[in-house]
């Protein structure tokens, strides 16, 4: 995720140009589009755009002086040759000269250094900010957003892009005005110096740089075949690793290695030939370096020998043939930077733009004493638009009544939990607690009102005590053992070497049970007037469950309770069953009422107890 | 483990590379000596031969250029060869690793480690190999070249050198150690980030935003904070190396002036001279050299802990090891002799003195609380762990004895958490060994069997239609359902069905499970499950409870003798419904 070095200006084209992951390449953005999304960046990163120009204006300096230099040597080298000449040097000129080179390579130095600094930190600075901010940015967006994107590539955005944006929006400016300084610096100082040699110095560069170019865009297919064939190899592995149980007990291995190899190899043919092409760059630049010393040392000769020139003009332009082919490359490296960060920028602006749930700050209706009578009132719903999965839903429940609402797979039950919780809002119809309207009350009301339990049970990177506490950091230590011998998983904790401080998260070895047995602790902490448990126990067996079910009665009290089960057993003491269907509510009332009915519901319930091996 | 990642051929070609840029840096380093005679003759006045002096630059140049293509095109094949011989070694050590090895990595840094970590060695070798050898040789060359000229000269090119190499190593070191950090905060970030979107839902229901975003704030912070701190060791030692080739070209002129006028005669000055310049362009050779392994150096860091965290994988012995048998003594049979087993850095015995035997064409089912060590014990019967004391056997044949591929060849596993590829239904159910063998007509009596038949129908292209990555097109029981097919397609001696039914709704269960009682007939079935109904007319049932068998027999024997198996039948039937 970290792209290699920070801030080296070294064979850039090896270091920045073309990536083996193909970046520059795939994104595709065409230079009339790098300029918005750059504006907008600077505008966006704020105090950071003054800090990238300090660092911009410290590496012209840098470069600056870095042109001047060779001015001084070429001086020393003449002062040298006279005094061979003449027969008499003064050592104390030769020494002034040196010194006053050595000031400037000096202060250059330093400027380089603190350019080194600036650059790279800002950058991390602002990769930190988006970072950051788009963190945050998740937890304002709306649920429906994540069911059409998938969280690898909100991943992508917040570790790939934001790292790119970072890295780039200082480092390619850094290279663009730093090249840029360099050449308009060297051209002045060589006409300045001699005009002639200039020219020579000047134009196998560029016609060396040029023919690059051509030669990379027509390679163009490989750099795309490359990227195409990493992303085919990281599916393959994925999908490997997380089956690996699979794949071994079903003997897929061969195949499984037989299928990676294939794509492997293919990504080898066409990675070492994008490598060979990217490598040619340097090499040909190298070349050009050398093809100008040649001239300067031919042509420079000549005129030093017609009197032209001075000696000392050829050091001069030694040093400025070697100086002269390297910010060409930056300056590419400095456009295919821009591009890269252009693409990475839209990408982060359009997660960021993406628009957020309701502010709803202005809502301050009283929910303190919520008694939790709830009703649904002919509600639509859909997730993607025209496919309605919630049709004209009614239904109402008393403060205190106990409901379970069970159907088939796909009925629309976790839906219903979905409207009820405001995480997505409904198409018509309205969703009322005690009489109020969810949408006159802001989300995190609504949220409070409700212990939750979900059917994936979610447990975080931390403690065992900081899972269960997460929410309420104020309770005693007391009412936490309570709630987790409760679900029957207190003599669990306490056998753990470091008890309710053992870490857990993705390695937790917690099994599925263990970690719903947690969740359902944390939702007995959270106390709050209502209570939704969806499949809640699903991988809980019989007997915990039915600790846990006394357990909740016991400490929840008379609260208006929410389950769905498919386990009919566990619902039968209900106040209330709600029969969903399709998205439709099939009918309701008791157990005893649906089963005398036989009904939809007594179709379910005795297929559950009929015979099976 | 290099030797093995680069493979005699990458060997060779890297010799191969060594010779050309021997050839290479042998041109590069006899230009300059054209500029010493040029300058010679300048210096004398003799014109007629810097003409020819300049062809043979100009022929010297090129042919550099087309070496150096030759080096570089052998080099981009070493480090292609490279970065796919690690993934290969990588996705075959891993798909040999158990479930256990794989828990302890975590998958997901299995698979950043097979793909990001080996592109950034990768990376590292196609940019630094190159360096790494043209490098040394031009310095060692270079100064070896030049050092009869001037001691003094040479001393002051050899202390540049020193100084730089110094700094060089004392900033790797300094700046490995944050890198090494960054690393792992990187890891930290990433880590919150993935756990934020899968807990979206819950975050959302305890209004915990405030405290998500603390966590990630102070990961992301601390990155930040190394990073700047490395960036800070590593910010003055690219411009002081770039610096150092005009400190030593000054430091030369200046000592220079010196040495010219200590000799006396015009043309030996002028020869001296002419001498100076050659001099400070080998030293600027020699110092710049310096300045590409600088280059390189700066990724080291960074390419180490990939490349450390690619070999740990690489050299990882799966805690599982192969057999030799292939043939069983008995068929369709299972047996556990006094197993006990224990998860590694737990104290708790997961499972403890089981013993019990299934035959060929029975059903027997485990049942037990949550934790009870259900899963545990099966995952022993397909390998996936190996018990502490005890025997497992399948069909007469410790499972460690076992080839692993033909152990799996007899079971039809479907674990708790359906598993589903990207491709399609038939791609997915007509999966693994002996794929080739089955027909379309296989895979559909499996999808009939599973219960899968309608479904699959409605989808657009029926069978052929593609299930996307984790089967996120489709729900949670059609998922279970297309495993259990899976396990049906290949007609297996043994079915090992975990918990997989608990996504159904109990009519496509009930159905299921007759479809298959019809199916597995003569199949030996181990069935874990929490519903009674479901298991109650196996031949025996397991009842497990902390890793024990705390009673077995068939369901009414159970209910008489076993207060654990009644209390559990009981949460979830009436009393008449039991019986």
């Amino acid at each position: 995720m970290t792209e290699a070095p920070k801030g080296g200006k070294l064979s850039p084209g090896g270091d920045h140009g073309p990536q083996l992951s193909g970046s520059y390449w795939s994104k595709g953005v065409s230079a009339h589009n790098i300029w918005p999304p750059v504006k907008r960046l600077f505008g966006y990163i704020g105090k950071y755009r003054w800090a990238i120009m300090i660092g911009v204006l410290c590496t012209m300096i840098g470069s600056l002086l870095s042109t001047i230099g060779p001015q001084y040597i070429r001086e020393i080298s003449d002062r040298i040759y006279d005094g061979i000449v003449a027969d008499s040097l003064d050592m104390d000129t030769v020494l002034g000269l040196s010194l006053i080179a050595l000031t400037i390579y000096v202060v250059g130095m330093i400027f380089n250094a603190l350019e080194h600094y600036i650059i790279p930190a800002t950058s991390e600075r602002v990769a930190n900010l988006f970072r950051i901010d788009l963190a945050h940015k998740i937890n304002r967006l709306p649920l429906n957003y994540y069911d059409n994107s998938s969280t690898g590539d909100i991943m992508s955005r917040l570790t790939n892009d934001a790292d790119t944006v970072g890295h780039q929006c200082g480092l390619s400016f850094s290279f663009l005005f730093s090249a840029l300084t360099t050449i308009i610096g060297c051209i002045i100082m060589m006409v300045w110096t001699c005009p002639l040699l200039a020219v020579i110095t000047v134009i196998p560069p560029i016609v060396g740089f040029a023919m690059t170019r051509v030669v990379l865009r027509r390679t163009q297919g490989f750099f795309r075949a490359q990227s195409r064939y990493l992303g085919a190899i990281n599916g393959q592995v994925e999908e490997n690793y997380y089956g690996h149980a699979i794949v071994r007990a079903y003997g897929n291995r061969e195949a499984a290695i037989r299928e990676f190899s294939a794509t492997n190899d293919e990504l080898y043919r066409v990675a070492y030939k994008s490598r060979f092409i990217t490598s040619t760059i340097p090499q040909t630049m190298a070349f050009i370096g050398n093809l100008g010393y040649v001239l300067v040392c031919v042509i420079g000769s000549m005129m030093v020998l017609n009197g032209e020139i001075t000696y000392g003009v050829i050091i001069a332009f030694i040093l400025y043939v070697r100086m002269f082919s390297h910010p060409l490359m930056m300056l590419a490296d400095a456009f295919a930077g821009m591009q890269a960060l252009a693409a990475s920028t839209e990408r982060l602006f359009e997660l960021l733009d993406a628009p957020e749930m309701e502010d709803e700050s202005g809502k301050d209706l009283d929910t303190g004493n919520t008694r939790g009578a709830v009703e649904f009132r002919d509600v639509c719903f859909s997730y993607i638009e025209g496919t309605e999965v919630i049709h004209d839903f009614s239904f109402r429940v008393e403060p205190g009544e106990k409901v379970a609402i069970v159907g088939p797979t796909g009925a629309g039950k976790t839906t219903l939990v979905n409207l009820l919780m405001r995480f997505y809002e409904v198409d018509s119809g309205d969703i009322l607690i005690d009489g109020v309207s969810v949408k006159d009350l802001r989300r995190d009301q609504v949220h409070s009102l409700f212990s939750m339990v979900l059917q994936d049970a979610w447990v975080f990177e931390g403690t065992i005590r900081e899972n269960l506490m997460f929410t309420s950091p104020g309770l005693t230590e007391e009412r936490m053992i309570e709630a987790c011998r409760a679900v029957g998983i207190h003599e669990f904790i306490e056998s753990l070497p470091q008890g309710y401080d053992t870490p857990v998260g993705e390695r937790s070895g917690l099994s599925a049970g263990q970690k719903q047995q947690i969740s359902i602790a944390r939702a007995m902490l959270h106390s709050a007037p209502m209570i939704i448990f969806d499949e809640a126990t699903s991988s809980v067996d019989t007997r915990t469950e039915k600790h846990i079910q006394a357990a909740v009665e016991r400490m929840t009290g008379g609260r208006t309770s929410f389950l769905i089960a498919h386990r009919l057993s566990t619902i039968r003491n209900c106040d209330k069953i709600i029969v969903m269907r399709d998205g439709k509510l099939v009918e309701t009332g008791t157990h005893e009422e649906l089963l005398a009915k036989g009904g939809y519901y007594y179709e379910l319930y005795s297929s559950q107890f009929e015979n099976c091996s | 483990m290099i030797a093995r990642v680069l493979g005699r051929r990458g060997i060779s070609l890297i010799a191969v590379a060594v010779v050309l840029i021997l050839i290479q840096v042998w041109m590069d380093l006899k230009i300059p000596e054209y500029m010493g005679e040029i300058t010679d003759h300048i210096v004398l006045n003799h014109s007629d031969v810097v003409m020819q002096k300049g062809t043979e630059m100009l022929i010297l140049a090129f042919g550099s250029l087309l070496v150096s293509f030759a080096a570089g095109f052998v080099l981009a094949n070493v480090s292609a060869l490279a970065g796919r011989n690690m993934r290969l070694m990588e996705f075959e050590t891993v798909q040999s690793l158990s479930v256990e090895d794989i828990s302890r990595f975590t998958a997901a840094s299995l698979i950043t480690r097979s793909t990001n970590d080996v592109t950034q060695v990768q990376n590292f070798i196609a940019r630094g190999l190159q360096a790494v050898i043209k490098a040394p040789i031009i310095a060692v060359w270079g100064l070896i070249k030049i050092s009869h000229s001037s001691m003094e000269w040479t001393a002051v090119t050899a202390g540049g050198m020193a100084i730089l190499a110094v700094m060089m190593f004392a900033t790797l070191h300094f700046a490995g150690i944050r890198y090494r950090k960054v690393q792992w905060f990187t890891d930290a970030v990433n880590r919150n980030t993935r756990e934020n979107l899968d807990g979206i839902r819950v975050i959302r229901a305890y209004n915990a935003e405030d405290h998500q975003e603390e966590r990630f704030d102070r990961s992301s912070r601390e990155l930040l904070d190394n990073n700047v701190s490395a960036i800070k060791i590593m910010a003055p030692s690219y411009p002081v190396a770039l610096a150092m080739s005009n400190f030593v070209t000054v430091g030369i002129y200046w000592i220079g002036a010196g040495l010219i006028m200590g000799i006396t005669g015009q043309e030996a000055r002028f020869l001296k001279y002419s001498d100076m310049i050659v001099f400070t362009s080998y030293a600027t050779m020699v110092l710049t050299s310096v300045l590409l392994v600088f280059g390189v150096m700066r990724m080291v860091p960074r390419a180490r802990v990939s490349y450390a965290r690619i070999r740990e994988v690489i050299e990882t012995v799966p805690s599982v090891a192969d057999g030799t048998i292939t043939e069983g003594k008995e068929k369709g049979t299972v047996e556990f002799r006094d197993v006990s087993f224990s998860y590694p850095g737990s104290g708790r015995k997961a499972l403890e003195d089981i013993s019990f035997r299934v035959e060929k064409g029975s059903t027997v089912a485990i049942i037990g609380s949550t934790g009870s060590g259900k899963t545990t014990l099966v995952d022993l019967m397909l390998r996936f762990h190996d018990p502490d004391t005890g025997s497992v056997m399948v069909d007469g044949v410790d499972v460690r004895d076992f080839v692993q591929q033909s152990l799996h060849d007899r079971i039809g596993y479907v674990p708790q958490n359906a598993i589903i590829f990207s491709g399609s239904v038939t791609m997915n159910v007509n999966y693994g060994d002996g794929s080739e063998g089955r027909t379309i007509e296989d895979v559909r009596r499996a999808l009939a069997v599973a219960q899968a038949e309608d479904f699959v129908a409605a989808l657009p292209e029926q069978e052929e239609s593609h299930i996307s990555q984790k089967g996120k097109n489709l729900s949670g029981g059609q998922k279970q359902r297309i495993a259990i097919a899976r396990a049906v397609c290949r007609d297996p001696e043994i079915y090992i069905l975990d918990d997989s039914f608990s996504a159904l709704d109990y009519k496509t269960d009930k159905a299921l499970r007759e479809a298959l009682r019809r199916e597995t007939e003569g199949s030996t079935v181990i069935i874990v499950a929490q519903r009674i109904g479901t298991i109650r007319d196996a031949d025996e049932i397991l009842v497990l409870d902390e890793g024990r068998i705390v009673g077995r027999g068939k369901h009414r024997q159970l209910m008489e003798s076993c207060p654990l198996y009644r209390e559990i039948a009981r949460s979830q039937l009436t009393e008449e419904e039991l019986l």
